[in-house]
């Protein structure tokens, strides 16, 4: 039963919105579609840019606090800042080198191998998409999405020279690092015009989704470099120096496995249906490999380990990366399966063959994982999966790209960071003193102490 | 007066505080320690990498008694603290010369 009043209210409502019709012009059927093409376009803006920012977030969350708790657990306590600190400071130096010259010298189109100038203090990177790399989104994420890629992967390296390098040493690397070998392989890459993009027109087409080669391959070969170029710790291998907390360790790498979403489900760069696959494929390999690992381990030495279980979820991470958008999840299961032990394999079986002292096994996790993701993502990359791909599963010619992509990065790799040790050597000295590296790193380089119960 | 100090397994410290409650011993100094003893260690195995862990963790009291409580105060320790297997631990007595209490100076058996 509606009461009179509110009739009343209603009647003169009516009136009223059809007096204002009757003052406007009809909107022709142009105005109404292009109207509606920009609500469509803003939504699919709106709802791509709030996935790939917070894919942003969650991957500078992966080098802290991730990677710091898990390398700074795998430690002896005196180091433990020094390994925080080599994070914490990446995020501020490579984002400060990203914004001036780095974002420009990866994604500028420039020559196939570096990028140019024209985006130099991030002149011209605003709210316009610039479609050749993401229609959807402003060309400010794209260029903060990368960022956190360039702050991580240098980062990775730190387990190599981990408890044994000169603070400043590192920042001189560092910074040379990022111009010598990360920004090159990320343009050949991604880059518009780069020698091995797939999608924008490179001359040896290697699929990379998230970063297996740029991220993955170029950091674990350089921290074998580093390893080898550093020498081993001081009474490495027969003094213990068992990691001085499994527990930071753990919380770590679970971060990191969280983190990793936004790495490889971000690398979607919109929130559509791909963001969906590259998540699910993500999952599935770090699961697979958890298991494999600690299978592996509990077969060789008869206990399943912690160390073992979280070591299994960052190989499958690795792996899955350079795929993440291009596979299925069966593949991705399978690909996890195989990492997880060939990396266990790596790790506690070869290393210990050739004696090198990769502290924090940076080379066996990320350099073994990462090669064995970017040709698995050859042999399993799929266009069932990611309608761009011109290809099916098995396609050798895939294959041999993918080949010579993993050739170029462990070349450069390689090159590249024993010309940097060598200029780092000279200028400043790479390894700290005898009695630094016995005090520990905390309290030599830094003043500190990681657990000062007193206070 | 004797102090005691007795290394014992982490495990049975809760069962040692209690039975030296029940006999009115109060007072004691607690640490986490490691050592060995006549108990081997054992092996611990990081990504591949074997330890031989000698020192193992153990928890120290510390207390001065008079000297007339002695014998009643270690049997009560030994027995709250015995499971019959190494690595039970020690117990070491010690003379003492002198006691002070800093709060107001007592001296001896009253300062304890």
């Amino acid at each position: 039963m509606i009461r009179p009043s509110l009739l009343r209210s209603g009647a003169l409502l009516t009136t009223l919105a059809a007096a204002a019709l009757a003052q406007t012009p009809a909107p022709t059927v142009e105005s109404k579609i292009a109207a509606l093409e920009a609500a469509v376009k803003s939504a699919q803006t709106s709802g791509d840019n709030a996935w790939v920012l917070v894919s942003s977030a969650l991957v500078l969350m992966m080098t802290g606090p991730g990677l710091a708790l898990f390398y700074g657990g795998l430690v002896r306590k005196k180091n433990v800042l020094s390994v925080f600190m080599q994070c914490v400071i990446l995020m501020g130096l490579v984002s400060v080198l990203w914004a001036v010259f780095g974002y420009s010298l990866a994604f500028g189109e420039g020559s196939p191998f570096i990028g140019d100038l024209r985006y130099f203090l991030l002149h011209g990177v605003g709210a316009d998409p610039m479609p050749d790399y993401a229609a959807t989104i402003p060309h400010q994420t794209f260029a903060i999405f990368q960022m956190m890629f360039a702050i991580i992967t240098p980062a990775l390296i730190c387990g190599a020279f981990a408890e044994r390098m000169k603070f400043s040493a590192m920042l001189l690397f560092m910074t040379l690092w990022l111009c010598l070998v990360y920004l090159p392989m990320a343009h050949m890459v991604w880059g518009n015009g780069g020698l091995l993009n797939y999608f924008l027109k490179g001359s040896i087409p290697c699929l990379d989704f998230a970063g297996g080669t740029v991220v993955h391959i170029t950091s674990g070969v350089s921290a074998l470099v580093c390893a080898l170029y550093m020498g081993k710790r001081i009474g490495y291998p027969t003094e213990p120096m068992k990691p001085h907390s499994l527990t930071l360790a753990t919380v770590g790498a679970c971060l990191l496995w969280v983190g990793w979403f936004g790495f490889n489900a971000g690398s979607a760069l919109g929130a559509g249906s791909l963001a969906s696959a590259a998540f699910l494929t993500t999952h599935l390999a770090a699961a697979a490999a958890t298991l494999s690992w600690t299978a592996a381990e509990w077969l060789k030495h008869g206990k399943p380990t912690v160390l073992g279980a979280i070591s299994g979820c960052v190989a499958g991470l690795v792996c899955i990366t350079p795929a993440a958008g291009f596979v299925t999840p069966v593949s991705a299961l399978i690909m996890g399966l195989l990492v997880g032990v060939v990396c266990f394999v790596m790790v506690a079986i070869v290393k210990n063959m050739f004696g090198y002292d990769d502290a924090l096994d940076a080379f066996g996790v990320h350099g073994i994982g990462g090669t064995l993701g970017a040709i698995l993502t050859g042999v399993f990359a799929d266009k069932g999966v990611n309608s761009l791909l011109n290809l099916d599963k098995g396609n050798a010619a895939q294959v041999m790209n993918q080949a010579i992509g993993v050739a170029i990065a462990w070349g450069l790799a390689i090159v590249g960071t024993i010309i940097i040790l060598k200029i780092v050597d000279v200028v400043i000295g790479v390894r700290v003193s005898r009695d630094e590296e016995v005090d520990g790193l905390d309290l030599s380089q830094h003043g500190e102490d990681g657990y000062s119960y007193e206070s | 007066m004797k102090k005691i100090e007795a290394i014992i397994q982490p495990f049975k410290l809760e069962e040692v505080k209690e039975a030296l409650k029940t006999i009115g011993v109060d007072g004691m100094t607690i640490s986490e320690v490691r050592g060995h003893g006549r108990q081997k260690g054992h092996k611990e195995v990081y990504r591949g990498q074997e330890y031989q862990v000698d020192l193992l963790p153990k928890v120290k009291l510390e207390m001065v008694i008079p000297a007339s409580r002695l014998d009643e105060v270690t049997a009560t320790i030994v027995k709250a603290a015995r499971t019959g297997k190494i690595g039970d631990g020690k117990i070491f007595v010690f003379d003492v010369v002198e006691a002070i209490r800093i709060r107001n100076d007592d001296r001896s058996d009253t300062a304890l």
